[in-house]
């Protein structure tokens, strides 16, 4: 029968968190590559990378909290932090490339944002 | 056509405090682990930054009424004069020093000379970049 210490069956579940997260960055990047247009790209490219980081920088927290006995809040504050502004990132560049009038792809077929631009710009 | 900027400012209210925080702590803990008055002194500046990308420069200016220049120029008079301290106790130019003492709610604390000249290169490092950020974003 084999037996784990504690230290080594944290370190696997640490382990298999850190591969999700590089997992998901894979897939992100991969995203990044397959995906047609500026809006899902960046779909692909904030959340799933988003979430690998906050994996890996989680993996990091409790490898150091559980087997290096130090307890780290700068990991913590630096998952709090790419939590709040990667999104607002994404959200920036897809707003940025919209009014500048990069176009969606063609298989689209619904555009709200359109009526509400050239309401806009009729009233200003 | 007026922007609508409410995503990147809420966020920036929020940010903010978690970036200068973070330069705060950078700049006290450069003595023994990485960090010090440079760095620090630009992530501040970039704190700053960021609040005139989400507002704008007129904003910040009344929020910091502060000439830049003059805070180089008072970070250079800090550093001169932590180097000019060390006369006093006939000790050769820039000398460091450093104790222990007891504070009541931090405990025992290690205090540097080096620190003082820290605020210095703090001050001088946020004063240079926020005076070239400002006039190259300022117009004509």
């Amino acid at each position: 029968m084999l037996s784990l210490s504690v230290n080594e069956i944290s370190g696997l579940i640490i382990g298999i968190i850190v591969f999700l997260g590089s997992v998901l960055s894979l897939i992100s990047a991969i995203g990044l590559v397959r995906l047609p247009d500026i809006y899902t790209r960046s779909h692909a490219a904030t959340k799933s990378a988003t979430l690998s980081v906050l994996c890996i920088l989680f993996g990091l927290f409790l490898f150091f909290t559980v087997i290096k006995d130090y307890v780290s809040a700068r990991i913590l504050l630096g998952i709090v932090f790419v939590f709040i502004t990667a999104p607002v990132g994404g959200h920036l560049i897809s707003r940025a490339a919209y009014h500048s009038g990069v176009s969606l792809w063609e298989s689209s077929i619904h555009d709200e944002l359109n009526g509400k631009k050239d309401k806009q710009h009729t009233s200003s | 056509m007026k922007s609508n900027d409410v995503i990147l400012q809420t966020t920036t209210k929020v940010v903010l405090f978690i970036i200068l925080a973070f330069s705060v702590f950078i700049f006290f803990n450069g003595h023994h682990e990485p960090g010090g008055g440079f760095i620090g002194g630009l992530m501040t500046a970039s704190a700053i930054v960021l609040l005139m990308l989400a507002y704008d420069l007129e904003m910040v200016k009344r929020i910091l009424p502060f000439d830049f220049k003059v805070v180089t120029a008072a970070g250079l008079l800090v550093a001169i004069g932590t180097g000019l301290g060390s006369f006093l106790f006939g000790v050769p130019f820039l000398s460091q020093t450093f104790d222990y003492f007891t504070f009541p709610v931090l405990g025992e604390l290690e205090l540097a000379t080096a620190l003082l000249f820290d605020i210095g290169v703090y001050l001088v490092v946020v004063g240079v970049t926020l005076t070239i950020i400002q006039t190259i974003g300022e117009d004509q």
